[in-house]
């Protein structure tokens, strides 16, 4: 009854558009009954993609490929830049290559589950699905895959999953996989179906008539703000993780373009589902910009651990003694200790809690208290240093030069910090927002990975998103209204917009305060992860509201932006997508707050069991909570799906 | 530490541009190269004039953004390393750095450290790919792929576009990143069917775009951050030529 009044009073119903039958057959009966657009008329329609990363790169490629016109943008200066490029330890696929008993069913079971029951069910079957022809297709493009000798694909495990399914390149998956993206969306260009737009930035989105008709850029070279119109939008700009202002993201990853979206109506879904990563490199000084990540791969050989006591950590921390001086039995293997089946490749949640608990207790090993040890003592003893060389090598290097020690002789350090979210946009499942002809792709959207993303998961969905769901989904879409249905770039509507933006980037300009971006963009970061990060509650929920209310009232009073808007000026860019991440820290802190139990990356302290795990309410909180925005300074509205359940049983996650 | 700094400043691709001293102070040794242009840009923010305007992105070395030539080479003075990876401790306390764009007639300056790198795109859309469409791949496993054969192709598809070759050689010549993507394409048997046209083209692009000759210095390999071999120059080489013998196709 009262989803009906909800219904009448906004007008707006969210359907998952997920495919009635059996779970297996679904992705290709919805396949079957998808309009199709016919081949002479694909070039009469125009798509706008805005991102160059994994799943922009290879929609923009297989939609051009198909015969669409593709206008892609990224905001760096080559599309191969987008940080995709950064994702080190691998794909998964069920290719059951190693015949150790994975399948279809069980990456779509340990996705679920790993994602503690929070995404849907025909999303993620499907996802597991086309896991093996993305392997395929990346092959054929020349992606250099490690490989055994026989010249058969090599694969290793990664956390969440007890089957060796994940496909590498080295220590640099990402960056083989987005170059092949890359090298098919540059042959596209090359046939003239895709026009390329590097250093532009979405700064709005265009609606008319209901539907997405296009965006409004900034050329980030000479300022000039422009309209592009499309039959279609989508929005493949990554997540939201800067938000925190450290993590592991790229300086330049934001959440403008899907801000922006959502404040000309997209919905925002579980928007506090963030993914801290167990194993970075630790905070060492406040100059800090950014966080390293070390590959979750190396929790294969690496072995997890902080000493028994706080006295003997202290003495650590002092530089008194040193970790190879700590005897075998003052050693606490905390991971392997407290989930023996699992041991060191619990998921990256469980993970990254388990060692914020080992640091609140006093057992941290370095100087700031916050790091624990990764050691690679007994993998080097057991196959030799030259093997963990290979597989590791250029970690290894990377560390070394980043924290001047080198991991063959002392164990890492590290400490979980910010690395994915798993909120985005709400889909459907078609991969289409609520806004008609809008959609969203990759780590954008909110779709595939629950509360908790499994690793060697992201690549596998940006690509699947990119490669082989939206070339079927858009064409039903653009089938449906018709090539004439599309409104030119004179018409008022983006004239509008282009004002409205041009307003905003004047009035920034305008202020002429005491305060960078950047420090804004610090205590956005400070407040976030102290209130919002591993662990939350609903005192510092509250507290975290105001503090971020209060900053961004001195953001529109106090903040200095040198230089103008006619030109290259980073300072602008960056004030500008400042200005989106306090206002998604804001929705974030309230989304966390409304969801009162714990699940995956989002702990709630009051919603734990004796033991420290996290306690899910599956009996009220198994829906996706989508946010519609209300207007500046109004609470935003809180809309539901329920997760339905046909196949798994809900059971609290155990990885003992 | 104490630093001090002579920076190129350029307005736009129009002004001529100078450099410019800086002076900086308690600069960590633990401090990114990166971070310490924070710190300077910070500063001058606060004192009202504008920043150091310079590329820079995933600051861990691989998506081939930052692009500054210290001291007169290009990501400074340790091999093996992006801007973003050189840490402080590689200088002394006192040191005077100098820091400008890469210098090459086809990577013209935008803004001050930025430069326009468009050209390597364009040589890349000339033919850095393996013709094949989505969906109509065989089974990865059918295609067998001895281990080091995978290993050369992934030595040379590790560049990361950032250009340090061409701002190294003397001749600003694009010779290392185009023999990288050919390379890498010729050793594997997914990229025979073009591996001709592919040289054929890619060089056309290289020399279209302006980039100088190859004298064969090595300077390039020498500062590439990802220390791709010359030994793919010399495969590019071979390419070239017995694409030139068996065809006239550009």
């Amino acid at each position: 009854m009262l989803d009906v009044l909800e219904e009448k009073e906004t007008g707006m119903k969210l359907e998952s558009k997920v495919p009635e039958g059996p779970l297996a057959e679904k992705w290709a009966k919805h396949k079957f009954n998808l309009k199709l657009v016919n081949p002479a008329n694909k070039r009469k329609y125009e798509v706008i993609v805005v991102g160059t990363g994994l799943a922009g790169a290879s929609a923009a490629a297989a939609l051009a490929e198909l015969g669409y016109n593709v206008k892609a943008f990224c905001f760096q200066d080559s599309p191969r830049r987008a940080h995709s490029i950064a994702a080190q330890g691998g794909i998964n696929a069920a290719k059951n290559y190693q015949n150790d008993g994975d399948s279809v069913f069980r990456l779509f079971y340990d996705t679920i589950k790993g994602g503690d029951y929070r995404a849907r069910e025909g999303n993620v079957h499907r996802l597991a699905e086309v896991s093996v022809s993305i392997i395929d297709q990346c092959v054929a493009q020349g992606v250099p895959f490690a490989r055994e000798y026989g010249g058969a694909l090599a694969n290793r495990s990664f956390g969440g999953s007890q089957v060796s399914r994940t496909f590498y390149a080295r220590g640099q998956t990402g960056q083989q996989l987005l170059l092949g993206a890359y090298s098919a969306l540059s042959r596209q260009v090359a046939n003239g179906k895709v026009k390329l737009y590097p250093r532009t930035e979405m700064l709005d989105l265009v609606i008319e008539g209901g539907k997405a008709r296009g965006i409004i850029t900034r050329n980030l070279v000479t300022g000039k703000i422009e309209s592009h119109s499309a039959h279609a939008v989508l929005l493949c700009t990554g997540g939201y993780g800067n938000v925190f202002y450290l993590s592991t993201n790229a300086m330049g990853s934001n959440v403008t373009a899907a801000w922006r979206a959502h404040k000309k109506g997209a919905l925002m879904a579980n928007p506090c589902f963030t993914q801290i990563h167990p194993t970075c490199i630790p905070v060492k000084g406040n100059y800090q910009s950014k966080l390293t990540l070390m590959s979750e791969s190396l929790r294969n050989d690496g072995r997890v651990w902080v000493p028994k006591t706080k006295e003997i950590a202290e003495k650590v921390r002092k530089g008194e003694i040193k970790a190879k001086d700590i005897k075998e039995e003052d050693r606490d293997y905390f991971l392997e200790r407290r989930y023996p089946s699992f041991g060191n490749l619990v998921p990256r949640d469980v993970a990254s809690r388990n060692a914020k608990t080992v640091c609140d207790e006093g057992r941290g090993v370095a100087p700031t208290g916050l790091a624990v040890y990764l050691d690679f003592a007994d993998a080097i003893k057991r196959d030799g240093r030259k093997v963990i060389e290979a597989k590791y090598g250029n970690l290894f290097e990377m560390y070394e030069k980043i924290v001047d020690d080198d991991p063959y002789e002392t164990p890492m350090k590290i400490y979980p910090a910010v690395h994915y979210t798993m909120g985005g946009l709400w889909v459907d499942y078609n991969l289409m927002t609520n806004v008609p002809g809008l959609y969203a792709l990759g780590e954008a959207n909110f779709s595939d990975h629950g509360a908790n993303r499994l690793g060697a998961s992201a690549l596998m969905q940006g690509l699947a998103d990119g490669y082989f769901v939206i070339p079927y989904t858009l064409g039903d879409y653009l089938a449906t209204i018709g090539p004439a249905d599309k409104i030119a770039v004179t018409h008022p509507v983006f004239k509008e917009a282009e004002q409205k933006v041009q307003d905003t980037i004047a009035r920034m300009l305008a202020i002429k305060g005491e305060k960078t971006a950047e420090e804004f963009h610090r205590q956005l970061g400070h407040i976030m992860w102290e209130y919002c990060g591993m662990a939350r509650n609903a005192e510092g929920l509250k507290k975290a509201k105001k503090m971020i209310q209060e900053l961004k009232k001195e953001f529109w009073s106090n903040l200095r932006v040198t230089g103008t808007d006619l030109e290259l000026n980073p300072a602008l860019e960056q004030a500008s997508r400042v200005a989106d991440f306090i206002e998604l820290g804001e929705l974030m802190v309230d989304d966390a707050l409304n969801r009162n139990e714990s699940c995956g990356g989002h702990f709630r302290e009051e919603y734990s069991t004796e033991d420290g795990e996290a306690k899910r309410d599956d009996e009220n909180y198994t829906y996706v909570a989508a946010w519609e925005y209300k207007g500046p300074g109004q609470p935003e509205k809180l809309h539901k799906e329920e997760l339905k359940f046909e196949t798994v049983k809900l059971t609290q996650r155990s990885y003992k | 530490m104490d630093i001090a700094l002579k920076v190129w400043r350029q307005k736009n691709s129009q002004t001529p541009g100078k450099m410019v001293d800086y002076k900086l102070s308690d600069i960590s040794p633990d401090m990114s190269f990166l971070e310490m242009f924070d710190v300077l840009n910070e500063d001058l923010s606060h004192k009202g004039e504008e920043p150091v305007a310079f590329d820079h992105d995933c600051r861990e070395g691989i998506c081939g953004s930052c692009s500054m030539y210290i001291n007169g080479r290009p990501h400074g003075p340790q091999t093996g390393t992006t801007t973003c990876q050189l840490h402080m401790r590689s200088f002394n306390d006192g040191d005077t750095i100098v820091v400008e764009p890469w210098r090459a007639r086809a990577f013209p300056v935008l803004k001050d450290l930025i430069v326009d790198r468009d050209a390597f795109d364009r040589i890349v859309q000339a033919g850095g790919y393996v013709s094949v469409n989505t969906g109509s791949a065989p089974d990865a496993n059918e295609i067998l792929i001895p281990r080091e054969v995978a290993d050369e192709a992934m030595d040379a598809a590790q560049c990361i576009g950032c250009g340090a070759c061409v701002a190294a050689c003397k001749n600003a010549s694009a010779m290392l990143f185009v023999a990288a993507k050919v390379s890498h394409l010729a050793v594997l048997p997914q990229g025979q069917a073009e591996h001709q046209l592919r040289a054929e083209r890619m060089v056309a692009q290289m020399d279209a775009e302006g980039f100088g000759a190859c004298s064969f210095t090595g300077a390039c390999s020498v500062e590439c951050p990802k220390s791709i071999s010359l030994d793919h120059i010399a495969r590019l080489n071979r390419e070239y030529l017995g694409a030139k013998l068996a065809s006239n196709n550009v």
